[in-house]
């Protein structure tokens, strides 16, 4: 296991090696200079100069490169060229929108899907089981962007229960914060919660097809009960990895719902600074980003090979 | 149980793909002409949907979107098959050796990205348009078809027709694309239609935040970008697009739940 | 009986006191975008001056209202016979937000910085005929390199403003100035807050508090105004909501005029563009209604050169573009492309520019002309468009006041060089004759008109919505400003 979990943690550190050569690369040609955008029409050459000499951008790039990582590693990334505030400011702003946002439909997806398969799972092929698969199959299938219009259209505009969309901000109290991040939340959880039901009730349905479940039942329980008593916990373990997975697209993924909803979360962050060509911004974004997906892909690796020893020498 | 999901999303499909390939020869009325005095049409026997904010009619809109969306979701899905099931075929074939360990490291590095991420990276360097939309999404489509191709492929090196084959002195780039591939081709269908569905979906998202095919090219996503200002006013604007994106991927997932259980009959458990 | 007579006279003069008291001293604004940093010597956002100008900082003088020049912190200036000398005597107990007095010291030091080598005054060339600033026994002394008419107009800009010498470091993100307002907080990403200057040295502004909020998406911005998020959004995003706003009777919806003209710019360097009939075929297809209707809804004034109509010296030119598209096709025959061409129209991300491109496309496909549409964000259209001049027609507003003097450099984006206006506009910057100059600018606007530089579409309107009881704000845009000095609450 230590053998492995080493093995693990070098292929861990390499990924993210070339992940931040890759990222520093591609936004490195994007065109567009982020100081002539910022001094605008008018702007004479040698003023421009004079603020990319300020910026530290008529560096070279390999030096660049360190001093980012290098920045990286000891939590300072940066100052941003066009807010001049440090960057880890305004990622650490953003996380208090992103993170709950993601944690709020994390959450709101597992209570709709966790009762939707054990309950399509023990009615297996009735009216509900049906019913469940129906509804998941629109919830897999609908663009959520278009089903946080839908939800801004009745609950916004027709109901007006909720606004339209922007943030609170925590300061105006945690329910108005939380408010604000309902229909966000609600948006993003649907497709989540459809893919969970399902892997949910297959996962069930697996267990329930294994032998230990056989003896459980011929012991004299009933179906229901088996499947309270026992599958339950045994089809947890691809429950988990999914749940996981999904956590980290709801960071990442949220880009688009923060832009129908107007939240100045991590994804706005990421669709301003390009457009500025806050070049150091986006960079630490999108490595932050990555760093989280590759460490919940790791938590979840390591998990696997826990509960499984043959899977450690497979990899 | 087959027909129940084979046929309607067959039919969904059929639908929409008749509708785009009629596209190019006639649509109810040109989308490239604007009109600003007959905008904001309800629908009537003339325009059956209506018509948009720049007097264009919604049906023609639709139509002509549904071949962009199909057009980028087909090419990166097939750019994932082209790189990544040679890429995974490889990987199983010297199973456990450097070339294995590198292609399967660099599948996880590109799942590292989130895919929209990549979307995005790739049309901020070289700018919005259906080209580097397609590219972006086809190029998360190749560690998915590794990973399954690499997967699949493994189990079969085991089986005894391979070992034959070997046996027999075949190389193992023959055994891949003569043995392997054929007996993974179902397996490839059924993931491409779920790739393509959300290959359908990653387009709409691309093009609602401005990064898809540019105008003229009508595009769902773009139709329910232009909406948003205008769901107060006018609604049905943001309703048909959005009913037309849902209804091509429910389709298209119906259709490969449907191919899943009428190919491979190993499958076709009470799932 | 008494207690209750007692109880509702408390009740009553609870109830007066407290209406009296409820007229509101604070106010939230909406912008759409949010400036990148708070240093108007230090960057172009428009968004840092519509924040900070007038409010927080303040220069020798200042646009008023109307764009008529008047003085700030200069009380008063003479200038010389020669015209190469002014003398400015500045208001006195005058201190900035940080506490230290403000004297011509400060003046000098502002200036100089803004005219330094290294100077990132994003426009350095206000000050490029300034030979000296001194303090001379309190006044301020500023000598010129040429007599010039514009000066005090240059001064009044926002990039011209005194700021505090101890507190450059931080202005991007403290700014110190010595205006009615001082800086409280700025939320990034949602808002800025300023709050009254106690020890103001002008006439003290009504309110205490003034938060600007910024909301970059239209639905949004629509949303936040009627949920009475916002008090007053003065450069409302979303023309197509404005009927809706205009029928509430919770606000009001004030339609001004900007500085903004909004053109079709045409790359004059690039065939065939560089040909004058294809230009001239370009304007007649255009169909100016139609682009104003369906990009804005309906705000916006038809021009036909570069020139504000609100302004006196405007001449009425449309006719020579008058939406002719026989015309058009006639004269792509004569400039021997009877079957059109192709161009690239280039569109940077304002509503104007991406609808009035698509509806413009159409327009010139229907004579022939194709159009290869791409939108780009402001950082790309400037590297390609504007400093790259790899374009074949873009949209874009230009915004800054009396802006007609760019025909005159050759090399400016798009590429107009004509030896005779440029001639023309060096003697208007040398006359001081207000008439004569008046005529050299009419002129001007003919001559780039009879040459169809570039496209002329419409005058950007100034389409502000406010609650219908806040009273003050500007309602046209003679320099790009939310200036709060002014405004009040009604009962």
């Amino acid at each position: 296991m230590l053998h492995y979990l080493i093995k693990r943690t070098l292929i861990l550190l390499a990924t993210l090696i070339v992940a931040s050569l890759v990222v520093f690369i591609t936004i490195e040609v994007v065109p567009g200079d982020p100081a002539s955008y910022m001094l605008g029409l008018n702007a004479q050459e040698d003023t421009v100069a004079a603020l990319r000499a300020e910026l530290g951008l008529d560096k070279s790039r390999v030096a660049r490169y360190f001093s980012w990582v290098g920045g990286l590693v000891t939590g300072d990334f940066g100052t941003s060229y066009t807010y001049r505030t440090p960057v880890a400011d305004m990622i650490r702003d953003r996380m208090w929108i992103s993170l709950p946002l993601a944690v709020f439909a994390l959450l709101l997806s597992t209570l709709i899907a966790f009762p939707a398969g054990v309950f399509a799972a023990s009615r297996r092929g009735g009216i509900t089981d049906t019913t469940v698969m129906g509804l998941t199959q629109l919830g897999v299938a609908i663009p959520n962007f278009w089903f946080a219009m839908l939800l801004v259209l009745l609950f916004a505009i027709k109901l007006t229960w909720f606004s339209a969309g922007g943030f609170a901000g925590w300061d105006a109290g945690f329910f108005a914060a939380m408010k604000s991040l309902t229909l966000p939340a609600i948006a993003l959880a649907l497709p989540q919660a459809s893919i969970l039901t399902r892997v949910m009730r297959s996962s069930l349905l697996d267990v329930m097809n294994e032998d230990f479940m056989r003896t459980a039942r011929a012991k004299g329980l009933s179906r229901r009960q088996a499947l309270w008593k026992h599958a339950l916990r045994n089809a947890m373990v691809p429950v988990l990895t999914i749940i996981g997975l999904q956590f980290s697209f709801l960071l990442a993924g949220a880009i688009i719902i923060e832009n129908v909803f107007f939240l100045p979360g991590l994804g706005r962050l990421i669709f301003q600074s390009i457009a500025s060509r806050d070049l150091i911004v986006v960079e630490s974004v999108v490595m932050l980003l990555v760093l989280a997906v590759v460490l919940v892909t790791f938590a979840v690796d390591l998990a696997y090979a826990w509960v499984d020893p043959r899977l450690r020498s497979s990899r | 149980m087959k027909l129940r999901s084979l046929l309607p999303g067959a039919v969904l499909v059929l639908l929409f793909f008749s509708s785009a390939l009629i596209s190019y020869i006639w649509t109810p009325f040109d989308v490239t002409l604007i009109d600003i005095k007959s905008r904001f049409l309800a629908p009537d026997a003339t325009h059956w949907l209506g018509t948009d904010h720049f007097g264009r009619d919604m049906l023609s809109m639709l139509m002509v979107g549904a071949r962009t969306s199909i057009a980028v979701a087909f090419v990166a899905v097939g750019i994932g098959m082209l790189f990544g099931v040679p890429l995974g075929l490889a990987a199983a074939a010297h199973r456990g050796k450097f070339l294995d360990e590198a292609i399967m490291r660099g599948n996880d590095l590109v799942f590292a990205f989130p895919a929209l991420l990549i979307a995005i990276m790739i049309t901020a360097v070289y700018g919005p348009g259906a080209l580097n939309a397609i590219i972006a999404i086809g190029i998360f489509n190749i560690p998915v078809f590794a990973r399954l191709s690499r997967g699949a492929a493994l189990s079969l090196w085991k089986r005894d027709f391979i070992l034959a084959a070997r046996a027999a002195g075949k190389g193992i780039t023959r055994i891949s694309f003569e043995h392997i591939l054929p007996n993974i081709t179902n397996l490839l269908i059924v993931q491409g239609t779920i790739q393509f569905s959300l290959g359908i979906l990653a387009e709409a998202g691309l093009s609602f935040v401005g990064l898809g095919a540019q105008p003229p090219i009508p595009s769902w996503g773009r139709m329910l970008a232009d909406s948003q200002t205008l769901i107060y006013t006018e609604p049905q604007l943001a309703l048909f697009p959005g009913l037309a994106i849902l209804l091509t991927v429910l389709g298209l997932n119906l259709l490969g739940d449907g191919l899943r259980d009428w190919l491979d009959p190993r499958l076709r458990r009470e799932r | 009986m008494k207690k209750i007579q007692l109880s509702r006279a408390i009740f009553l003069a609870l109830f007066v006191a407290g209406s009296a008291q409820a007229a509101k001293t604070d106010v939230t604004i909406g912008m759409q975008l949010e400036p990148p940093n708070l240093d108007p010597t230090g960057g172009a956002a428009a968004a840092i001056d519509e924040v900070v100008y007038a409010n927080v900082y303040e220069g020798l003088t200042r646009f008023g209202p109307d764009g008529s020049v008047r003085p700030a912190l200069a009380k008063t200036w003479e200038i010389s016979a020669d015209g190469m000398t002014y003398t400015f005597s500045l208001q006195e107990g005058v201190a900035f937000h940080n506490g230290s007095s403000f004297d011509a010291d400060d003046v000098k030091f502002s200036i100089d910085r803004a005219m330094a080598e290294d100077s990132t005054n994003a426009q350095k060339q206000l000050f490029a005929n300034i030979e000296s600033v001194e303090n001379v026994d309190g006044d301020v002394v500023i000598k010129l390199k040429a007599a010039d008419g514009n000066l005090l107009f240059n001064l009044a800009w926002g990039d011209a403003v005194i700021v505090a010498p101890e507190a450059v470091e931080n202005l991007a993100t403290a700014p110190v100035g010595t205006g009615p307002f001082q800086f409280k907080n700025w939320v990034q990403g949602d808002q800025v807050v300023l709050e009254k200057n106690p020890d103001y040295w002008g006439e003290p502004v009504k309110l205490d508090m003034a938060t600007f909020k910024f909301i970059s998406e239209p639905t949004a911005a629509f949303a936040a105004m009627m949920a009475g998020d916002l008090d007053a959004f003065p450069n409302y995003p979303a023309p197509e909501n404005l009927a809706q706003l205009e029928a509430d009777p919770r606000f009001s919806v004030v339609l001004g005029s900007t500085e903004g003209e909004t053109i079709l710019s045409t790359n004059n360097k690039q065939a065939p563009l560089d040909n004058v009939l294809v230009r001239q075929a370009i304007a007649h297809a255009i169909d100016r209604t139609a682009i104003i209707d369906g990009a804005m809804y309906g705000y916006g004034t038809p021009i036909g050169t570069h020139f504000a109509p609100h302004n006196p010296a405007y001449v009425d030119l449309t006719a020579n573009s008058n939406y002719d598209p026989e015309k058009s096709k006639a004269l792509l025959k004569a400039a021997g492309l009877p079957d059109g061409f192709t161009t690239t129209l280039k569109l940077p991300p304002p509503a104007y520019a991406r609808r009035g491109g698509e509806i413009i496309a159409s327009q010139l496909r229907a004579v022939g002309i194709n159009v290869e549409v791409s939108n780009l964000e402001w950082a790309q259209w400037i590297e390609q468009v504007f400093k790259g001049k790899d374009f074949g027609l873009t949209i874009v507003s230009h915004t800054e006041p009396m802006d007609i003097g760019i025909y005159a450099k050759p090399d400016y984006y798009f590429q107009y060089d004509n030896a005779a206006l440029q001639a023309m506009m060096k003697s208007f910057n040398e006359e001081t004759d207000t008439d004569k100059r008046t005529g050299i600018l009419q002129e001007a606007q003919q001559i780039i008109s009879a040459d169809y530089v570039n496209g002329y579409l419409f005058q950007l309107a100034k389409t502000g919505v406010a609650s219908s009881k806040l009273k003050g704000l500007w309602q046209n845009s003679p320099t790009q400003a939310n200036d709060l000095t002014g405004v009040y609450w009604e009962d």
